[in-house]
């Protein structure tokens, strides 16, 4: 793949005056309601997404602020338990997958050569789904009995004594799951039709691999969420009792669907950081990614693997001895295609020729803490020692050392990478270096104590706790708002990147970077690859 | 208005963190800033800690060997040092031996983790069962076999509303502390069912290595073996709701013969609250009652033999003064005791039925055999006396 160079870029700046030009961008609101643009549509997505991880993070410095000192100060628990609740779900439906097929609409075509997505009209209907579901998620707020307070996870029985906040949750689940799915189904159509003449398929950058194969994950697990979250709306207004043990239900039930979505929905948003990982580490050693096919095999067998371990979530239900044996072992297995991955990283560093701007900051930082998550995530796998730290403060480590050092610092990541290319200007790189190392120490100091809260069995969704976990407790609380406010950087650095303040960019931004998209000019061009170029 | 809310939001804040500097380990709950799971007082907790030890150091060393290769490359192979990429970009060795070596090292790892979970999983011949019931916001408890067979109650939060809200100094048990405790014997296998009245809860208690859901509907089991006595902490571990917080579990580990003392005494109480004095009782069933009231309340001093340990407890056997007397004067002596000597009262101990009861034994007893005036004594004499 990292050989790949455009064997013939036509030229399309020079057509595009006379015979496209009522291709270019509408003016004004126009150009955006109506965006059937990759560009765009993708532009749209961050912006939203990053939006959406504002106030998720609001949310988290609310709970983070209650949680400062041991006792009722600020919140009740009610209204705290709709915070982590709307916190979970806002960030993960509103902003890492949102995010990552932005990443996804900017980068795809350009990768593989292609003018568009396939189906531009869908591309804009799945993007214009998102701020209902993410007006639905804040306005359940304000109607009586307040937000969603059962957790993201939303168990039965308890989501069905919720007040309407519950229903407006599932019916912005059905929505945000409906624009995955148009998602995936655009981007799994766009990728294996329109490549470029001579982009086989083991050409493409890894990128595409990872998004091709969580757009089939999103394809299978969407729509058991969606299953999931109906019967749970049947259950509650419609006298159905598929979760209701009395009525011949089964409140367990409710757990195998959710997670048999919830599971594989770790890797949808872990997957594409790794594509992006891929793409930037060898960028930044300038020497070819190691292992690009075992990486290839290595997502493949993570996306298998991640449908056949839901009920490690579940240890603590109290299942039969085999088949927690078996949930053990297929989760430890996991570990192995994950710890290639970051194995061929390394060697892909390993004499390389490095130098560390910004993306290359966030990648080493990704590969770094990714791993102290995925360690705790094979500690946990481990059900022996699940049941004690189950439902503790160290989940909360694992699985944000996972999602925000996971997918946050990828995305990070992508986003210093193509800033170049997406604005046609090189960021602030000392502003992005502060951004990094802000975020990586803050995140550290918020998450790390959590590891030891968990340990000593402090349960997680507690608007309270006993006095001796307050010292810990203050330490997250103080790195999460130095976290929160470190995000600030980024959005500045980004304000005045979309300004076009700073140097220009050439089309090659960085110099060991390889694929299509740095053979078109930077800012890319409103249309790109009208005339697909030929991959030697 | 609101300005002033946030200046008494952050004193609360400094006060409250001054008055934490002062807490102490919680005894049976988690020591002050503890950093790792606890060795419990059961093998499962103690296995387990070894295992995340185990695992703890496997991952330490990988992670020190793959971070050490990295930061060697991050520092020597920079193009500021003027290091030339290499060109390879695959190794079919390397890569098929940090594939296979990873599997081998899993296998060590899933040995002694499934030696744990069967031994985890066996809940079969236990000595005590505990059915446990998860309600929005409380415990509930019921003994199904053994010496408290029958006997249940509701264990609360006891942490005062004070406390919670700031107006009083915090506890070393803050939020860990429950008007009842679950007892049971030291070395005893307990068994223990759960089951929800509501919403799914779960009952853990780290120092046990348990943690197990209560759902509605739906019966789950685990066990423990506590091989020290004390009391041990926990809480709810699955978010039920607004008090999801406020919903502890207290475990008292007792020995056999204070465990079976207590079981006595709950049954004892049991019964207490379940007394009718209106009724008119049958001679049997006064004198099994009596029986128990008097193994219970009177045998320490008066003897299982009725010869009491004179003279500070005079004998009962013969006595013509109260026992083989017309009912009043016993029943009055039981009521209000008799000052200055070891005879206490018993008004506000046993209810009317019990010393009924226990007076009618006496009056049976030992040969007795009911020949003195007043051979019954029904709790509605005691109730004419108080």
């Amino acid at each position: 793949m990292s050989s790949v160079t455009a064997g013939h870029v036509p030229p399309t700046t020079h057509d595009h005056d006379h015979d496209h030009g009522h291709h270019g961008p509408e003016k004004g609101w126009r150009r955006w309601v109506f965006a059937t643009n990759h560009k765009d549509i993708g532009t749209m997505y961050l912006v939203f997404s990053f939006a959406m991880l504002l106030e998720g993070g609001v949310l988290a410095l609310l709970l983070r602020t209650e949680l400062f000192a041991p006792g009722l100060q600020f919140f009740r628990p009610e209204l705290f338990n709709q915070f982590t609740t709307m916190h979970g779900l806002i960030m993960i439906f509103g902003s890492i997958m949102p995010a990552f097929v932005g990443f996804a609409n900017w980068m795809i075509p350009l990768q593989i050569g292609a003018s568009d997505m396939a189906f531009a009209r869908m591309n804009n209907f799945s993007f214009w789904l998102l701020p209902i579901g993410a007006i639905l998620f804040t306005v359940s707020f304000f109607v009586p009995g307040g937000a969603n307070a059962a957790g993201w996870t939303m168990y039965a029985p308890l989501s069905l004594q919720m007040g309407p906040g519950m229903d407006f949750t599932i019916f912005a689940v059905h929505i945000l799951g409906a624009s995955s799915i148009m998602g995936a189904i655009n981007i799994i159509v766009t990728v294996l039709n329109m490549r470029a003449p001579g982009m086989t398929l083991f050409k493409m950058p890894l990128f595409c691999w990872t998004w091709l194969i969580t757009a089939y994950l999103l394809l299978a697990i969407m729509p058991v969420l969606a299953a999931a979250v109906t019967m749970l709306l049947t259950d509650r207004h419609f006298g159905t009792a598929f979760f209701n043990a009395a009525a011949g239900g089964d409140p367990v039930l409710y757990q195998h669907i959710f997670w048999f979505f919830g599971h594989p929905e770790v890797y949808v948003m872990i997957l594409p950081a790794f594509g992006i990982i891929s793409s930037v580490v060898p960028a930044f050693a300038r020497k070819p990614l190691f292992g690009y096919a075992s990486m290839v095999y290595a997502t493949a067998a993570i996306a298998i693997l991640s449908f056949l371990v839901w009920a490690h979530h579940m240890f603590a239900t109290g299942m039969g001895t085999t088949s927690q044996l078996y949930f053990m072992y297929a989760t430890m297995l996991i570990s192995i295609p994950t710890g290639v991955k970051v194995f061929n990283w390394v060697a892909t560093m390993w004499r390389g020729s490095m130098t560390f701007e910004t993306p290359m900051l966030f990648a080493i930082g990704f590969i770094f803490v990714f791993t102290i998550g995925g360690f705790t995530g094979l500690i946990v796998a481990v059900a022996p020692i699940d049941i004690q730290v189950h439902d503790t403060y160290y989940i909360i480590a694992h699985f944000h050392y996972v999602m925000v050092a996971g997918s946050l610092f990828g995305m990070y990541s992508g986003a210093y990478y193509w800033l170049p290319k997406w604005t046609g200007v090189m960021y602030d790189e000392k502003l992005g270096k502060l951004h990094f190392w802000s975020s990586m120490i803050s995140f550290n100091i918020t998450f790390f104590p959590m590891h030891f809260l968990g340990l000593a069995g402090m349960p997680r969704r507690y608007a309270d706790y006993s006095a001796q976990f307050t010292d810990f407790n203050m330490i997250a609380t103080i790195g999460a708002f130095w976290f929160g406010f470190s995000q600030l950087i980024f959005l500045w650095l980004v304000i005045k990147a979309s300004r076009k303040i700073g140097e220009p960019a050439p089309a090659q931004a960085w110099e060991g970077a390889t694929g299509l998209e740095w053979s078109v000019p930077s800012p890319a061009p409103f249309h790109t690859f009208e005339t697909p170029p030929v991959v030697k | 208005m609101m300005k002033e809310k946030g200046v008494l939001g952050i004193c609360a804040l400094f006060f409250s963190s001054a008055a934490f500097a002062q807490v102490g380990d919680m005894p049976g709950g988690p020591r002050v800033n503890q950093l790792n799971l606890t060795r419990g007082v059961t093998q499962v907790s103690s296995d387990i800690m070894d295992l995340h030890w185990l695992l703890l150091v496997i991952c330490t060393v990988i992670f020190i060997g793959v971070f050490g290769v990295m930061f060697y490359s991050i520092l020597m192979h920079r193009k500021s040092k003027g290091a030339v990429a290499a060109k390879f970009h695959e190794h079919v060795g390397i890569e098929i031996a940090w594939t296979a070596i990873p599997f081998l090292i899993i296998i060590a790892m899933a040995i002694p983790a499934t030696r744990a979970v069967v031994a985890m999983k066996d809940t079969t011949s236990a000595d005590v069962t505990v059915m446990v019931t998860g309600y929005q916001w409380m415990w509930g408890y019921e003994y199904l076999d053994g010496p408290a067979q029958g006997v249940k109650f509701l264990a609360r939060l006891s942490t005062p509303r004070d406390q919670i809200e700031g107006r009083a100094p915090k506890t070393d048990t803050y939020l860990m502390e429950t008007d009842n405790h679950m007892v049971v014997p030291v070395d005893k296998k307990v068994r223990v069912v759960l089951t929800a009245n509501d919403v799914i809860h779960s009952w853990m208690v780290p120092d046990f290595g348990v943690k197990q859901d209560a759902m509605p509907g739906v019966l789950r089991d685990t066990w423990f073996r506590a091989e020290k006595a004390g009391i041990y902490r926990g809480q709810c571990a699955e978010l039920c709701g607004k008090d999801h917080a406020f919903m502890p579990i207290v475990v008292e580990v007792l020995e056999q013969a204070d465990y079976e003392q207590w079981a006595a005494e709950q049954q004892q109480a049991m019964q207490t609250a379940a007394d009718d004095p209106t009724k008119t009782y049958e001679l049997d069933e006064l004198l099994a009652r009596g029986e128990k009231v008097y193994a219970a309340t009177c045998i320490a001093c008066h003897q299982a033999n009725g010869q009491g340990m004179p003279p500070t407890f005079p004998a009962l056997v013969g006595d013509e003064a109260f026992v083989l007397a017309p009912m009043k004067n016993q029943i009055e002596l039981v009521l209000n005791g008799r000052p200055g000597t070891a005879m206490a009262p018993f008004r506000d101990v046993l209810n009317d039925v019990e010393i009924a009861a226990a007076i009618t034994y006496t009056r049976h007893a030992w040969g007795h055999n009911g020949k003195g005036p007043d051979p019954v004594v029904q709790p509605s004499d005691v109730t004419a006396l108080r």
